[in-house]
């Protein structure tokens, strides 16, 4: 197998510490974190399991040993008791090896004892290190897999709220601009109104132009008037004098023709 | 043989389904390096549900080692790259 499957497989053992603390996913380095333990109390339980086996295969051992060392004395009282002196020292001399042999094997066996009664409470206190562990992760797991989808919701939120910004912006942008435009329009309405700005279309005049425009326009209508009122009369030097006496003295010229033809009436 | 699919736990399969397992296996591979995004999701697909079916998965407290690791479902393509690039599953 060359697939995904297997190096996976080996890119995990390779990086296994690495794994622990730099892994992306949380969630994945505690899987993994939790086999390691898992794989850690099988070896201690194995551990466990293996002195059990050699205490054991001691304590036969030691049965076996006793057993021959009795065999012995036994065959030492009956050598004796037949005046076989010569015998019963064989026997005894080999009982005393087999007893040494019994002795270094039972120091061994309490040794055993002790690193079994250890490791067995090792084993128990891993195994509860584990359990909790398992928990935890759980709890972890979903937490984190709550604060994932919390901060996606976040996001949608703050990104709804941001566009929802924005088109607040672009209505207060044109409100802006609408109330500047406004502003501006009036300013120059009263700039122009005043005078302080020139009005390039020429359309705009000022109070005081307005006035003589009135006034002369008024002038040209009695001007008007008063030279109709000559040419009725048939006298075009009278309305040129009209004429001419309007521009300087206004109004009070034909009276002053009037007057002298009256008089001579 | 114990394979773990990532984010979901490990199943016991036996050595003579491997033969299928495989051949996906090997596709899977194949379609991540020539960046075959929608061939890589559909093989990966193919392949959990044959891990998941031929498979019987482990109790969570089992003390079994992952011989064969799987990414997880939702993994991308590009994710399983980076994982099996040079840096290994974790830069450094």
């Amino acid at each position: 197998m060359s697939g995904v499957m297997k190096r996976m497989g080996m890119i995990f053992r390779a990086k296994a510490n690495k794994a622990l603390d730099r892994a992306e996913d949380p969630r994945e380095t505690l899987d993994y974190s939790y086999q390691k333990q898992l794989e850690l109390l099988q070896k201690v339980r194995r551990g466990v399991a293996d002195v059990a086996t050699s205490r054991k295969r001691l304590e036969l051992q030691l049965n076996q040993l006793q057993g021959q060392s009795s065999k012995l004395e036994d065959q030492g009282r009956k050598a004796l008791a037949l005046g076989r002196e010569d015998l019963a020292r064989e026997a005894l001399s080999r009982r005393a090896a087999l007893q040494q042999q019994v002795t270094d094997l039972e120091t061994q066996h309490q040794t055993l004892q002790g690193e079994e009664e250890k490791l067995t409470l090792a084993a128990q206190r891993l195994q509860a290190k584990v359990d909790a562990f398992r928990t935890k992760k759980e709890t972890i797991k979903a937490t984190y897999t709550a604060a994932q989808a919390q901060t996606r919701i976040g996001e949608a939120f703050s990104g709804i709220s941001e566009e929802m910004g924005d088109v607040g912006m672009a209505i207060q942008r044109a409100e802006d601009k609408t109330a500047q435009l406004q502003a501006r329009a009036g300013a120059i309405d009263e700039l122009l109104a005043s005078g302080a700005l020139d009005d390039s279309s020429g359309l705009a005049k000022d109070d005081i132009q307005s006035e003589l425009d009135r006034l002369s326009g008024g002038t040209d209508v009695e001007l008007e008037l008063q030279r109709m009122k000559a040419e009725l009369a048939g006298g075009s030097s009278s309305s040129q004098q009209a004429l001419e006496g309007g521009t300087g003295q206004g109004q009070q010229a034909p009276q002053t023709q009037d007057t002298p033809r009256f008089d001579k009436q | 043989m114990i394979v773990r699919i990532m984010g979901e736990g490990q199943v016991k399969l036996s050595d003579d389904r491997f033969a299928e397992l495989n051949k996906l296996d090997d596709e899977l591979l194949e379609e991540m390096e020539n960046g075959d995004g929608p061939g890589f999701r559909r093989t990966l697909d193919q392949l959990l549900d044959a891990v998941r079916r031929l498979g019987e998965p482990l109790p969570d407290d089992a003390l079994e080692p992952s011989e064969l690791i799987l990414p997880a479902p939702d993994a991308t393509l590009e994710e399983v790259r980076a994982m099996l690039s040079d840096d290994g599953l974790i830069p450094g």
